[in-house]
């Protein structure tokens, strides 16, 4: 019996935290005191929020840093953790209060943020969902991922990842599990978060077209 | 009024497939709405496009309305303004007479819902029965809560902590609350009459009958009669463009013509454009939503240069007809505008005519601006990502859990 994948979706409810920064040492308060759920919004949201090519990274503290602040160089420090290296939310939590610590031990800074711009911290509640998507192997994986919402591709690649800890996408885990372990591996190459989703689908599709053929 | 299926070829077929997902999920559970008024106002407008967007999913949702006499609705606009920062206080009495109104609306109502949903503050207090009857009580709250007055505030709160879920719209409006706080941004619908596609016969009859010159650059902001939306402004940002390129103003929008503030602001732009008849001032009766959706679609570039704004749906509907749009960055329009990428945001009435000049320029910087506007709003502010985020809201009751399956 060859193992099938279920592809499910993954749609999120924003809760506000009723915290808030102005300075930078209350940002690093706030990231000290916020749930990982926090982190993982303020990291992840554009990801699937903004479907076309964004000129900003996904990553709110940069922003914020860079436009409220005003403070480039941390700002830019910030914009270029490369999140798809961590593999959870307490390491990627840890290096922002080490990133943003040092930074006002060495540097003193006394920007406030306008009013109307301070950082509101938030965090999202997931919910998973099964759709009526099902796949024994490639072609008919190939067939659901062009159906499939850009929801759910989000929930399998990023979110499965980093905040349901799986350590890996779950395409590529499930390719290497039917025994097609370089494509697995190809797709586990690419960089998530410097893609849009559509993007991500067509790099996929190619990729799994010279297999599915093969 | 359009089915779901009309806004698949909007959304895409998937995004309305996961509406029905979780709505099958909310079977068998009944939604009660509560608010002050049937018709009129933002509330009611809300409800009206949603109830019956939510029965197609299979959500029984229902709308009940709250009585109240003059003086009841009197104090309520005066609590409205207050926490919309004026400086004003009520009286003990005041505060007496509107719990009062709520004692006896909460008597005469029949609490059927599994879940109670009550907007805004009129109807707040009705979370005293809470105790009696149990149930899942949300507090939806519509209006601007940046700078409220704090006794207003305070007494609110009381009530605001025995909701199970307080929502909002903008996150500079949480608070520090007892219980968990959702965010909602507000949403446009795009097949209503203020923004569905419209011929260009129709868009073109609406400028000839305003008498404006469709040849010519078309400068708009679309707002009430108000102070805190700058009209003077704006014509101050036109002046200074116009000695560079022959441009044209309309600015339009309706507003109650016994509104003493209103008409008095109304005089003053009237008398501010006298002098060029390429200022158009618009004073739009109600039900003009086909006449300012064509003067959007007729504009090169649109403005909404607010002094203060709450979310500011108007940049919301500009872009979403994908036209260029420079706003200031205040309230929920930076969520709605990445500065220089889906339009621009400005500080200042010389900075907004230094942008203006720039966008009537260089029209492919100025549509690029629109086309990236527009796909924000797609994404993130039409009406069934505000259906999903209730329906979301609403399962998030029999869940703590930060990940949920079902």
């Amino acid at each position: 019996m060859p193992e099938l994948f279920y592809f499910k979706t993954s749609l999120r409810l924003i809760q506000l935290l009723g915290i808030k920064a102005k300075n930078l040492p209350e940002l690093l308060n706030g990231i000290k005191t916020v749930p990982l759920s926090s982190i993982y919004y303020h990291t992840h949201r554009l990801l699937y929020q903004q479907l076309t090519l964004y000129p900003e990274p996904p990553n709110d503290f940069a922003y914020w840093v860079n436009h409220s602040l005003n403070i480039k160089a941390l700002g830019e420090l910030l914009a270029s953790m490369n999140i798809i290296k961590f593999n959870d939310l307490q390491t990627l939590k840890d290096q922002f209060i080490n990133i943003i610590n040092e930074y006002i031990i060495n540097k003193k800074p006394i920007a406030i943020a306008p009013e109307g711009q301070e950082f509101h911290f938030m965090d999202c509640q997931t919910f998973v969902l099964p759709t009526p998507y099902v796949a024994s192997n490639i072609p008919e994986f190939l067939e659901a991922l062009k159906k499939v919402s850009i929801n759910s591709l989000y929930f399998h690649l990023i979110e499965s990842r980093i905040r349901l800890k799986n350590g890996e996408n779950d395409f590529s885990r499930w390719l290497k599990d039917i025994g097609e372990t370089k494509a697995g591996l190809e797709i586990g190459r690419l960089d998530f978060y410097t893609i849009t989703l559509e993007g991500l689908r067509k790099k996929i599709i190619a990729i799994l077209s010279k297999y599915a053929s093969a | 009024m359009p089915a779901l299926k009309e806004y698949a070829t909007i959304v895409g077929q998937g995004i309305i497939d996961e509406l029905y997902l979780i709505a099958e999920k909310l079977s068998g559970k009944i939604v009660q709405n509560i608010n002050s008024t049937s018709v009129g106002g933002g509330v009611a407008e809300i409800l009206i496009r949603m109830i019956p967007l939510l029965k197609e999913l299979g959500v029984d949702a229902r709308w009940d309305v709250i009585k109240g006499d003059e003086k009841f609705f009197t104090i309520t606009k005066k609590m409205h303004n207050a926490l919309h920062g004026v400086a004003l206080e009520l009286t003990n009495d005041e505060l007496d007479y509107f719990l009062e109104i709520n004692r006896m609306n909460s008597k005469e109502m029949n609490f059927y819902g599994d879940i109670i949903f009550v907007h805004d503050p009129q109807p707040i207090a009705l979370v005293n029965k809470k105790l009696e009857i149990g149930k899942k009580w949300l507090w939806r709250c519509h209006i601007d809560f940046t700078e409220p007055q704090e006794d207003t505030i305070k007494f609110l709160e009381s009530y605001i902590n025995q909701y199970d879920k307080a929502v909002f719209s903008a996150p500079a409006f949480a608070r520090k609350l007892k219980i968990p706080q959702v965010l909602i941004s507000p949403s446009i619908d795009p097949l209503s009459d203020k923004n569905k596609e419209l011929p260009d016969d129709i868009i073109l009859n609406v400028l000839n009958s305003f008498g404006i010159d469709k040849e010519r650059p078309i400068v708009t902001q679309i707002s009430r009669f108000d102070y805190l939306k700058d009209p003077i402004g704006v014509i101050k940002t036109y002046k200074k463009v116009k000695q560079y390129i022959d441009c044209q103003l309309v600015l339009a929008g309706g507003g109650a013509t016994d509104d003493p503030e209103g008409m008095k602001v109304l005089q003053e732009v009237r008398d501010a454009s006298s002098d060029d008849p390429d200022i158009h001032i618009l004073f739009l009766p109600p039900a003009s939503d086909i006449e300012i959706n064509a003067l959007q679609r007729a504009s090169t570039v649109i403005l909404q240069k607010s002094l203060k704004e709450g979310f500011g749906l108007t940049v919301a509907e500009a872009l979403w007809k994908a036209k260029p749009v420079i706003a200031s960055a205040v309230g929920g329009i930076p969520l709605q505008i990445t500065h220089k990428y889906s339009g621009i945001l400005t500080y200042s009435i010389d900075g907004t005519a230094y942008y203006l000049k720039q966008l009537l320029n260089e029209p492919e910087y100025a549509r690029k601006l629109g086309e990236n506007g527009r796909n924000n709003i797609k994404n993130n502010f039409l009406i069934t990502r505000h259906i999903r985020d209730y329906l979301l809201l609403f399962l998030s009751l029999d869940y703590d859990e930060d990940i949920v399956y079902l």
